[in-house]
């Protein structure tokens, strides 16, 4: 399948624009409008009343935090209870130290899969991607072998290396599609200029600026949402990531509302503020088929 | 001759650092936790082969075999739910999208989009708060709809709880085939659906008899997305359940059984050994999914070259 490229022609789902067609589009309208509510109210509630009194919550779910709702009491708990800027630190190292190890390695992976032509390139190819269906957490139980002889349990090292491996082999296969578009005649006239193949290399990579950022959006996101390797890697309070973090901190205050709505909009807020700055390229990487 | 034997130094410098990771922290790992689970671990001794004795405990010995056969059947539920769920409702918001002139359609697609970057640590919360009958969000709303007396703790019943999870997972990655679906979609070019419309085809059948065709290549990756990601599943019902996937088990799938089988609880010990039994049954199953849809499907499927 050839994959579309730039911004997608708008198409036709239904007939010409006609007084039937105007139904129609108010019924499509309808169900995306419904299901919308039912993708993002949840979260809104949750949102909403993290602000409110404990009475609040239960008198008045719907109402937006107004005066006389509004009490940031569960923030209060939440910060005198739980070292949520610490698991922020750790989860932002860890994303951005396994982000960088996935763009750059990969992106060098990649750039020598799609210009070389040497022997076993297919194989080298087809092993690095391997990865893409197979999960990695099969592995876990030698994983956490390696790890302790390695000693690195309860180092955020552990989780920086597993997330790169984990993450390596879509990049790469992603990239090497974006690099072979790249205009040979381009890099021919920067060897004549005689560039070194690694000059070369980093004359191309902001080429595919594009493909680099749908790569760390869609390694990122399971990164920092993954409870399994941390609660089995580094599970210690001081290397301890957002959402491992949540998880253990709303189990124990299950009967305190305002501190499990604070802290769940506290995990939720800086990914989905995220989401909402690069849901244009994340969107536009699915869309244009970075996935064929 | 020399020269074509000698391989060129700067591809290793490219390609080794990716290789050695991957190699090390992935396939490494893999596969010396199946050889590991063709062994037996002796006090003191060190490993002993023992062929695929462990296998044979872990569909027959009374100590694993009833959650294990337990896990697996729950498992091929919640992928059924999802198939049957989550990849219809995301083919019709797909086809809803990419209708002509739809105005919002970046809103729609943020909004659709956004619980599926949530963690499942969230959505699990999310969920229990809504339906927790001491909120009463849920059970609110069914009265509201004059439905109160269908109104039930889910999450707590032995006989829903496990449906309800799968629920909770449809609502969080229904974004996924969505979006895929709504890729191939807009990629089908205009004036084909525009001769078949002028030949008189109504929007249904323009869908089934010409769009949804050009899409299968995507309904197979889909599926095979979904299959791989269920039978891998585990944060959701470790958030929502506990590691012991309760009401009495009855949300146990293959990821909670492997937590619990890997690194104990309560009582049982944990066993290195049969974990990576468990992760080597679950490694089959996954193969058992992808093999076929890479060499058959992928082989079979007609790819037509828009």
């Amino acid at each position: 399948m050839s994959t579309p490229s730039g911004l997608p022609t708008p198409r036709v789902i239904s007939a010409a624009p006609s007084p039937p067609y105007r139904g129609k589009a108010l019924g499509v309208h309808a169900i995306l409008v419904g299901y919308a509510l039912v993708a993002i109210l949840p979260v809104l509630l949750i949102v909403m009343n993290s602000f409110k009194t404990r009475a609040a919550i239960f008198t008045h779910p719907y109402l937006p935090p107004l005066s006389g709702l509004f009490s940031p009491i569960g923030y209060q708990t939440m910060f005198e209870r739980a070292h949520f800027a610490r698991y922020f630190a750790n989860s932002a190292i860890v994303a951005g130290a396994a982000m960088t190890l996935i763009l750059l390695l990969g992106a060098m992976a990649g750039f020598a899969l799609a210009e070389y032509r040497f022997r076993g390139n297919a194989w080298v190819g087809l092993y690095l991607a391997l990865g893409i269906m197979i999960p990695i957490r099969l592995g876990t139980v030698s994983i956490l072998r390696i790890m302790s002889d390695l000693r690195l349990v309860n180092t955020l090292f552990a989780l920086i290396l597993v997330y790169a491996a984990q993450g390596l082999p879509l990049a790469v296969f992603i990239l090497q599609q974006f690099m072979r578009q790249v205009p040979r005649d381009l890099k021919d006239a920067a060897r004549i200029d005689g560039m070194s193949e690694y000059r070369v290399f980093w004359l191309v990579l902001p080429l595919v600026r594009p493909a680099v950022a749908t790569v760390a959006v869609f390694t990122m996101i399971p990164i920092w949402n993954d409870l399994w390797f941390p609660l089995i890697l580094a599970p210690g309070e001081a290397t301890k990531t957002v959402t491992l973090g949540a998880q253990q901190f709303i189990g124990q205050f299950l009967s305190d509302w305002n501190a499990i709505l604070a802290s769940l909009t506290l995990a939720m807020v800086p990914v989905l503020a995220a989401y909402m700055l690069f849901s244009r390229s994340l969107i536009r990487g699915l869309t244009t088929g970075a996935f064929k | 001759m020399r020269r074509l034997r000698q391989f060129p130094f700067h591809i290793i410098v490219f390609i080794l650092p990716a290789a050695a990771i991957y190699t090390a922290f992935m396939i490494y790992p893999l596969f010396d936790s199946l050889r590991l689970s063709l062994h037996g671990a002796q006090e003191g001794s060190g490993e002993v082969f023992v062929g695929l004795q462990n296998y044979g405990r872990l569909v027959a010995d009374s100590l694993y075999a009833p959650r294990f056969w337990g896990a697996l059947r729950h498992n091929v539920l919640f992928f059924v739910i999802h198939m049957l769920v989550q990849n219809p409702v995301g083919l019709l918001l797909a086809a809803l999208l990419s209708a002509r002139h739809l105005s919002g359609l970046a809103v729609y697609r943020t909004l659709l989009f956004a619980p599926t970057v949530l963690s499942f640590v969230i959505v699990g919360f999310i969920w229990q708060l809504m339906l927790s009958p001491l909120w009463g969000i849920a059970g609110g709303l069914l009265r509201a709809a004059g439905l109160a007396a269908y109104f039930r703790p889910w999450l707590g019943l032995e006989g829903s709880a496990l449906v309800t999870l799968s629920l909770i997972s449809v609502w969080q990655f229904v974004g996924i085939p969505l979006m895929l679906f709504h890729a191939a979609l807009i990629g089908i070019p205009d004036d084909l659906l525009e001769a078949a419309r002028v030949d008189g085809a109504s929007g249904w059948r323009v869908f089934w008899r010409i769009e949804f065709p050009l899409i299968l290549p995507v309904v197979g990756l889909v599926a095979i997305l979904t299959y791989v990601g269920n039978f891998n599943a585990f944060d959701l019902i470790y958030t929502t359940q506990g590691a012991l996937a309760g009401p009495n088990f009855s949300t146990d799938i293959l990821g909670t059984f492997f937590y619990r089988t890997f690194f104990g609880f309560q009582l049982q010990l944990g066993n290195p050994v049969m974990g990576a039994t468990v992760a080597g049954v679950m490694f089959l199953l996954i193969l058992a999914g992808v093999l076929p849809y890479l060499f058959v499907w992928q082989r079979r499927i007609e790819v037509y070259e828009l």
